[in-house]
């Protein structure tokens, strides 16, 4: 699905990403664990293709495609999808509008009809209801005046609409009380399927309780320094990011 | 040729056109339009629009052609507003088009229709708050005054349906100037809602239109206001709204001004007496070589009113805007509550924005906020739609509409609201593909 080889990039001109390397197949649930300034959601942004992050090396295979010759667009017609830590607020285009500008996008591009508006309507409703916001977040600016948690729900709807090949979760937990993180995590729970591969970035090992992953990954300065199993992150969360640190020089 | 005295030209055709009944007010405009200095770069008022293209040619001539180059209708129907209508053409009323379904408590008077005594009423009335001194064009709009709308609301009645007044601007085979004059009396504890339009048939117009409303706003009453001016790109438009408000009233405007060779909008609003609200709320959205400018003048000249405005702008290409937004709070307006806001977008490298919000306080106890910002396009708002496959063209569509539309979602009379939504969408691309997912089927209809 995913393979990411000797991945390096550069932020405003300082190295963040520093020979990174990660295999992921379909189906599977990948952690990316790592201190403040590892290169975390550097990893998310580049492989969404924003502007400003620069690609010094490496090379990323999406499905048998090269992610990083496409654009932005292109990789979220080709099924990546990056739900953001801080998701933006659009006031003036509701949210309804924007779904469908999306979705039709994503589903012109696989070849299929685009969705009547009656028929749209209903879906968004139904995913609405699949991560408990209620209907009037279809008509309100995209994402204006939402709380975190109906932000990161809003984020996991779109996924829902979408049908993407990969997820990015970009610290999704952020910000969000228990009760929300679990409504997130059900929903992301959901969405796993044999073809679908996620990637969980994340600080705190709290979200992988919920949202269990086959492979855990320690980023620590740009690149990936140790891998295992869940129980890495259970360790993490015990003894701190600062023994791996010690224990990777 | 060499500038030529723009003023005396005035002068001399607004003797030629005026109603010879409303001497006063002429001969007290036409004697202050020879003492005024024609405005330059030098006049602050005029600092970032130049008014040169006016001396190039002899626009102080009346207006030749009124052949119509087939139905006006497409160009001004707002569906679902079906109130009375007037549609003036260069000026001149077009009976055929007009409306004129009677409504009880509302008088709508034509001055070419009116009496001895109903003239001799209104002539005292004119000018009263578009004052002659204001600037040049009120001066030469007052001093030629032949035609003009008389709307008066009776007390107490609250008019259901909106009033459309029209201004047809076709081209002229010679330079023209068309005048148009519309005053507004809403008695107290009135209601009504006005909804001026300015379109034109044709792009090259070689026409200056010239129009100046005035507007009473009296006690408890409410006047809910629309401008709407999407003439074409030729068009050289001078337009004035002066409004005064009395005890515990309200003046509600939602203006918009598409760009034009040049287009100039003065609104002034006076909070006369205490207890007034003026909520105004305008876009203006200059292209390609098209100039905008817009002056606002909110005078608080008593206790206890408010004024909440907000003007947003985007300007493309190589287009310029001007905003400049004056409250004035007086000695004696004490518990004011202002706020002024101007946001603008700038889409092109080439683009031009002068902004400059004013707040003058002469009282101590007022909570009163003004801001101006000037911007791009959000990046990461950009980033955010494009990765979820919106492509790049359709995220700048999308995020030029939504910073407009935030201001105008919330107007009020849902047809202008629906005319508006794809008025306003077509305005960032003639590419359908692009705003498909911004126009509804609804409002396409």
């Amino acid at each position: 699905m995913l393979t990411i080889k000797n991945l390096q990039a550069k932020v405003e001109e300082k190295d963040i990403l520093k020979g990174l390397n990660i295999e992921i197949k379909p189906g599977e649930v990948h952690a990316i664990m790592g201190p403040n300034g590892a290169g975390k959601s550097t990893l998310g942004n580049v492989l969404s293709g924003r502007e400003g992050y620069e690609v010094t090396g490496g090379h990323v295979d999406f499905d048998g495609k090269d992610l990083l010759d496409m654009d932005t667009e292109e990789r979220a017609r080709e099924g990546l999808f990056l739900a953001f830590q801080y998701p933006v607020e659009i006031p003036g285009v509701s949210n309804l509008e924007f779904l469908k500008a999306s979705v039709d996008a994503v589903r012109e591009h696989r070849g299929q009809e685009p969705l009547d508006s009656v028929s749209f309507l209903k879906l968004a409703r139904e995913k609405c209801k699949a991560v408990n916001l209620d209907q009037n977040f279809l008509k309100r600016g995209v994402n204006e005046g939402f709380s975190g948690g109906e932000k990161k729900r809003n984020e996991i709807m779109q996924m829902m609409l979408l049908e993407p090949k990969l997820c990015i979760l970009d610290e999704t937990d952020s910000g969000l009380d228990i009760d929300a993180l679990q409504v997130v995590a059900e929903g992301v729970n959901s969405q796993r399927d044999p073809n679908r591969s996620f990637i969980v970035v994340t600080h705190y090992q709290r979200l992988l309780d919920y949202i269990v992953p086959d492979y855990v990954h320690v980023l620590a300065d740009g690149k990936i320094v140790k891998s295992g199993g869940k129980e890495l992150a259970l360790e993490l969360e015990e003894k701190g990011y600062s023994w791996i640190e010690n224990e990777v020089q | 040729m060499t500038a030529i005295d723009f003023n005396q030209q005035a002068a001399a055709h607004a003797n030629t056109v005026r109603d010879n009944q409303l001497s006063d007010l002429a001969d007290q405009s036409l004697t202050a339009l020879t003492g005024m200095p024609f405005p330059t770069r030098k006049t602050e008022d005029w600092k970032y629009t130049s008014l040169t293209a006016l001396t190039k040619q002899d626009y102080n001539q009346s207006a030749s052609d009124f052949s119509l180059p087939g139905s006006l209708q497409s160009l001004y129907q707002v569906a679902g507003l079906n109130g009375p209508r007037l549609v003036f053409v260069n000026g001149q009323l077009d009976a055929n088009q007009s409306s004129l379904s009677v409504v009880d408590g509302l008088e709508l008077l034509l001055l070419s229709g009116m009496d001895g005594d109903e003239k001799k009423a209104l002539v005292s009335k004119l000018g009263c708050v578009a004052e002659v001194e204001r600037n040049l064009f009120t001066a030469i709009n007052n001093a030629a005054i032949s035609e003009c709308v008389y709307l008066k609301v009776g007390k107490g009645i609250e008019l259901d349906s909106p009033i459309q007044i029209v201004h047809v601007t076709t081209a002229q085979p010679t330079p023209a100037t068309v005048y148009g004059r519309c005053f507004i009396e809403l008695e107290a504890l009135s209601q009504a809602t006005v909804v001026e339009q300015f379109v034109s048939t044709d792009e090259e117009l070689n026409v200056v239109v010239n129009q100046t409303t005035e507007v009473v706003v009296g006690d408890g009453a409410k006047l809910n206001h629309y401008r709407l001016n999407s003439e074409h790109e030729s068009a050289l438009h001078f337009g004035g709204v002066y409004v005064d408000l009395n005890r515990d009233s309200q003046f509600e405007s939602y203006q918009v001004l598409l760009g034009g060779k040049i287009k100039r909008l003065d609104v002034l609003v006076n909070h006369n007496v205490g207890g007034s609200h003026c909520e105004m709320k305008g876009v203006y959205l200059p292209k390609n070589n098209q100039h905008v400018d817009v002056h606002s003048y909110i005078e608080h000249k008593a206790a206890h009113c408010t004024t909440n405005e907000t003007y947003r702008g985007i300007m493309a290409d190589k287009s310029k805007a001007v905003f400049n937004g004056r409250i004035h709070i007086h000695p004696d307006a004490q518990k004011t509550l202002a706020e002024l806001s101007n946001k603008n977008l700038l889409l092109s490298n080439e683009a031009q924005i002068n902004t400059k919000p004013e707040l003058e306080i002469y009282a101590d106890d007022v909570r009163c906020a003004h801001g101006a910002t000037v911007a791009q396009l959000d990046e990461k708002a950009k980033f955010y739609l494009r990765s979820r496959g919106i492509s790049a063209q359709e995220a700048d569509i999308m995020l030029s509409f939504g910073f407009i539309n935030e201001l105008f979602e919330s107007i009020p009379l849902e047809p202008v609201r629906n005319q508006l939504r794809p008025l306003l969408a077509q305005q960032f691309t003639s590419n359908k593909e692009l705003t498909k997912h911004l126009i509804h089927e609804e409002d396409a209809q």
